[in-house]
This record gives structure tokens, sequence and C-alpha cells, in this order.
């Protein structure tokens, strides 16, 4: 198989057949808080794709580092630091240069530390053995199969919004079930990689 | 909690029924979802979280007068992220079936809200006593929670519960229970119903 065919089987894979999301069940409490608004879900999916694809990369590096200090079972504590510094980083560059994407962002940003997507990805490479640019394609694909989700989730609920549900199924649960119909129809893209 | 000592009876209850972290505060959604497809699964992660929950709850509840307000969520990620490598290297010991079986959200429990949750809003308030408490009885009804669903989702999609076949062999197993969808909606519903209840009690007690 060329390169080539391999880095779009790999993005195909993490956008559609495992869908961060809908079949591996990373990153559900975003999906159902924040979904409410395809605006805010485009903004929410664009920080998340932005954090886990340098989160990818990084968490890259401190692996390296780790296997070479020989304390590979630092890992989770190592992660998480290097993921809540990055977000903290991303701000403070945000705030500096681009004041309007900051201010787009800025509530979603520190919500992404605790977002278990981002640690997922991490972790998911590493078990993997993925290479360095898989990793990063991974965490792309992976970001974006989320920001798919939640944009679509969004322009459900703001439909939903209108529509007449009984009560003891408002909110979190009609969300659930929407989510798992959503997920039916995700698993109809399981075939298209073998 | 209003008062100052609140009563530890009060506080183990408040994390089955009243505060249910699954059913009630809607946190935790993550692994509610992935490890509900068979039971044993549910009570192995319940108990993982049940221990990260107690530990955490206790070492912040002790370090809350030290921790400086601006840095305390990173000091409470590194406490709780100590926790879970415990949780994971002693799993990888000594399950190491049920290591397998939930696999990555063994590390996510890192990042579980409920964890992080019970820290800010409970343990960093409180004395390390009601914090333990409070920490079992939340880590006691995530588990029950978890079993509820996976009961239902073992049952429906397996024929078995604990592995042990219940529904006969003339049952056809509804697959789709097992997968990604069957967690969704068998959550969904069972939240509704977990509602009406309790919009019920409430009207009663009006």
């Amino acid at each position: 198989m060329d390169p080539f065919t391999k880095i779009i089987l790999l993005m195909l894979n993490a956008i559609l057949c495992n869908n961060f999301v809908l079949s591996r069940f990373l990153g559900i409490c975003p999906f159902l808080g924040v979904s409410k608004k395809v605006d805010t879900a485009i903004g929410m999916g664009l920080a998340v794709t932005f954090v886990m694809a340098l989160a990818s990369l990084f968490c890259y590096f401190a692996q390296m580092l780790l296997d070479s200090l020989n304390i590979g079972y630092m890992q989770t504590i190592a992660y998480i630091l290097v993921i809540a510094g990055l977000v903290q980083f991303v701000e403070m560059v945000l705030q500096k240069t681009s004041p309007s994407l900051y201010t787009a962002l800025g509530v979603y940003l520190p919500l992404i530390t605790t977002n278990c997507a981002v640690l997922g990805v991490t972790i998911l490479n590493f078990d993997e053995g993925y290479n360095l640019l898989e990793s990063v394609l991974n965490g792309v694909g992976g970001a974006l199969g989320f920001t798919l989700a939640i944009v679509l989730m969004a322009g459900i609920t703001e439909r939903l919004e209108l529509s007449k549900i009984p009560t003891p199924l408002k909110g979190f649960p009609i969300g659930l079930i929407t989510a798992g119909l959503m997920s039916i129809a995700f698993l109809g893209f399981s075939g298209l990689i073998k | 909690m209003a008062n100052e000592k609140p009563k530890l009876t009060s506080v183990f209850f408040n994390g089955i029924i009243s505060e249910n972290p699954t059913f009630r505060l809607v946190l935790g959604t993550c692994p509610t979802l992935a490890v509900t497809t068979a039971a044993s699964n549910a009570i192995g992660m319940g108990a993982a979280a049940t221990f990260v929950l107690v530990g955490s709850n206790l070492v912040i509840s002790l370090l809350r007068k030290f921790i400086p307000d601006k840095v305390r969520i990173p000091a409470f990620i590194v406490v709780i992220a100590a926790f879970v490598t415990i949780v994971q290297l002693m799993m990888k010991a000594f399950l190491p079936d049920l290591d397998k079986a939930l696999g990555l959200f063994i590390p996510l429990i890192v990042v579980n809200c409920i964890i992080l949750a019970r820290a800010e809003a409970f343990a960093s308030k409180n004395g390390p006593m009601a914090s333990v408490v409070d920490g079992i009885g939340m880590g006691v009804g995530f588990t029950l929670a978890l079993l509820v669903i996976a009961s239902i989702r073992e049952i429906l999609g397996n024929g078995t519960i604990f592995d042990i076949p219940i529904l006969g062999t003339a049952y056809e197993p509804a697959l789709i229970m097992i997968l990604a969808p069957g967690g969704f909606i068998t959550y969904g519903v069972l939240l509704a119903i977990f509602n009406k209840l309790t919009a019920n009690t409430a009207k009663k007690e009006a």
C-alpha cells in the first residue's frame, strides 16, 4: 500500500468508521453539553482539532522522553500535564495574536483539558504504535470526526428545541437517544474499510 | 452543603440517590457508555473509579488549606492522575483480563468529570472524613448505575448476565444492544424513567 492511500484510510477510519464520539465514546460530555447551536459547535470543534493535533505531536515526544528515562508508568500523569500545559499555552498565544478568535473560542478552551477525546487520542496513538506522522493524522482525523458529530448534533438540537417532547425526555435523555440513532447511521460506515 | 458539618449518612446517600452522578448529574458519560457492555466490566470500572474517588477526595481534602486557589485545578488533576496510575498498575498485575476489557478507559478515569467535580465541589471544602464518605457514596452510586445499564445491555444483547446464560437458547440476542447505539439508547431511556420517577416523588412531597 502506498503511503498516500494509507494516510487517506487512516483519516477515513478516524472520521467515519471509528468516529470518536459515536463509536468510541470519547468526548461525550462536550458532545451533549455544548452542541446547542451550530456556530458554537463549529468553534468548539476547531479548538479541539487544534489541541488534539498539537497534543498528538507533543505526547509523542513526551513518550520518547519517558522511554529514554525508563519511566513508562508515568505515562498518564505526563500526558495529562502536557495537555493541560498545551491548553494553557494555546489560550495565551491566541489571546496575544488573535483576540477575535480568542473571544470566539475563549469559553471552550479551558474545557478541552478535561475532554477525554484529547487524552484518549494520545493514549490510542501509543497503544496502536503509530509513528509521528500517523499520530498527528489520527489526532486531526479524530478531531474532525468529533467536529462532524457535534455539528450534526447541534443541527438536530436546534430543531428539537422547537418540537414537542414529553417532559421526562427533555434535555439529556432525548439527546442520548438522538445520539443512539446517529450512531446506528454511522455503523453503516463500518464496512468502508477492511 | 450549607451547614458546617454535614451528616455522614446523608452525605453517603446523597451520592447514591439524590445526586447520583450518572442519573442526576449526568457526569462521566464516556465510561458509562463504553464499559457497560457486560455486567462484570461495569463492576470493575465502578470499583476502579470508587478507589480513585476515595483516594483523591481524601488527599485533596487533607491538602485543601495548602493548595493555592489559582493552581487548584492542575493540582487536583495531578493527585487524581497519581491514583489512576496506581489503579492501572494494580489492574495490570492482578486482573489482566479486566484490564484488557476496559483498556483505554482506565487511564481515562483521570478526565472523568465525576472525580474532578467532587474534588472541586466537596473535597476542597470539607474535612477528610466527610470527603471519604462522599467518595464512597458517589462511587457506589456510579457503580450501581453502571451495573443497571450493563445488566440491561448484557441480557438483551447477549442473553447472559455475568456470563451466565439466562434467557435460554430460543432467545436471539439483539447485537445492537452491545454495540454503541444500544449504549446511547439504554442510557437515554433509563434517564427518562429516572426523571419521571423523581418528578413524581417531588410532586407527592410538595
